[in-house]
């Protein structure tokens, strides 16, 4: 089963993946959210971006997988088709659709098929259980969040972007989401994440807001 | 290619087990029935009216479909995540469009011919008028589908998204209903009608998808 190992295949990646920001700025209609912004990120680091409600944080990770223009200076970073996760606030999950019809989907997406059992074996790692017939719908919402990580896993890419990653998560999913961040940090990735809670893996701060 | 074949599917999917295909046939059903309460039980009245009954009752189904194309994922994100995948977005536009109209709008063209018994339409009217469907209702949804992409951003954008793509029906109305009488006169050719069904099809195909991902691109923004 050369397509199931894929699954939890300790994947490296490139060293020499970068994601910089020089003088970003964000607009919504008239107002500018934040300007002058810049970090540059390399392979194995991870990045907290901090502010208040309302200073950008998730426009910034927007921004960076390429759904937002930035409305004045340049970002560098890997292409968001092939190398970028984005975790939004929106968890992109259906309800109508069972644990592992969603991962069969994640696992289209990353461009390969896998049968039920490894289906199975990422849902008990993420600890959710009734992979086969649990639905969506059904699923409390930390249990959502942790099927979002699936993604992750099934999927390497060097930069993963994650909106408020422990929101609604318990003490377990806390240290499910740290584990897997550092082991992404340990196989050369990249990690930037908003978040009003102290993140254990990340390197640096950015703190967006307010605007001189 | 399986990343196109798993969205089309995942579309396909979603719209059968949330019942939409159901619905949208039920409703189809339900406003033929209720035609000749409003018309008259006039059968021949009935019978000269049918095809283009059809034609209109067939546009408002789809269009009714039509509000939750793009909007469900909108909402919940998924169309972030679409934008993430190693395919040109339009592609994926494309995609989506095909599994509704495998999922939702060719059963409803099948349902046609159980709904014209009820018009009274002769069997002889209903190969031309099913030819007609085929030929033009591809255009009816990626026409329909610039509309709802327009007004994806609009909680309950579905009476916006009607208003946005009616206009652009009335030359597939036209064609279409021309055809169907076209096929009832004899000496008159279908094929002329056929054709440009087809091609107004075929230009919407080429322009649509291009349209839509313009239109969601902004939305997302």
């Amino acid at each position: 089963m050369a397509e199931t190992q894929n699954l939890f295949s300790n994947m490296q990646h490139s060293r020499d993946a970068v994601c910089r920001a020089d003088g970003l700025a964000c607009a919504r209609g008239a107002i500018t959210v934040f300007e002058g912004v810049s970090f540059s990120l390399a392979a194995g680091q991870a990045l907290c971006l901090r502010g208040a409600n309302g200073s950008g944080k998730s426009s910034l990770l927007r921004q960076l997988a390429g759904l937002l223009p930035a409305a004045a200076g340049t970002l560098t970073h890997p292409d968001p088709a092939y190398g970028t996760h984005y975790l939004g606030h929106e968890d992109g999950l259906k309800a109508v659709l069972t644990i592992a019809e969603t991962l069969a989907f994640d696992a289209a997406l990353a461009g390969y098929r896998a049968d039920n059992d490894a289906y199975a074996d990422i849902a008990a790692r993420l600890g959710l259980a009734g992979c086969d017939w649990q639905f969506v719908g059904d699923l409390s919402a930390g249990q959502k969040r942790r099927l979002t990580l699936a993604r992750l896993i099934m999927d390497p890419r060097p930069l993963w972007l994650l909106d408020e990653p422990m929101t609604a998560l318990d003490a377990a999913g806390r240290a499910l989401v740290t584990d897997l961040a550092e082991a992404h940090l340990e196989s050369g990735g990249m990690i930037i994440a908003a978040s009003h809670e102290t993140l254990d893996f990340a390197d640096a701060e950015v703190l967006l807001g307010p605007r001189r | 290619m399986r990343i196109f074949a798993a969205i089309c599917s995942q579309h396909m999917h979603l719209s059968w087990r949330s019942g939409q295909t159901m619905l949208a046939v039920s409703f189809l059903f339900i406003a033929i029935t209720l035609l000749p309460f409003g018309l008259g039980p006039e059968l021949n009245l009935l019978r000269a009216l049918a095809p283009g009954l059809l034609w209109v009752v067939l546009a408002i189904s789809l269009l009714t479909g039509l509000e939750r194309l793009f909007q469900a994922d909108y909402e919940d994100g998924t169309l972030d995540r679409l934008l993430l995948v190693p395919l040109a977005f339009e592609a994926v536009v494309l995609a989506k469009l095909l599994g509704h109209y495998l999922a939702l709008v060719l059963p409803l063209i099948l349902a046609v011919p159980l709904a014209g018994l009820l018009l009274n339409i002769e069997a002889a009217r209903l190969p031309v008028l099913l030819a007609a469907m085929l030929c033009g209702s591809p255009a009816l949804v990626l026409l329909g589908g610039i509309g709802a992409s327009l007004a994806v951003s609009v909680r309950r954008g579905g009476l916006l998204t009607v208003l946005i793509a009616m206009p652009f029906y009335v030359p597939v109305l036209i064609f279409g209903a021309a055809a169907a009488r076209a096929g009832l006169e004899t000496g008159v050719a279908v094929g002329p009608y056929l054709g440009i069904l087809a091609a107004l099809s075929a230009a919407s195909l080429l322009l649509a998808p291009f349209a839509i991902a313009a239109a969601l691109r902004s939305a997302l923004r």
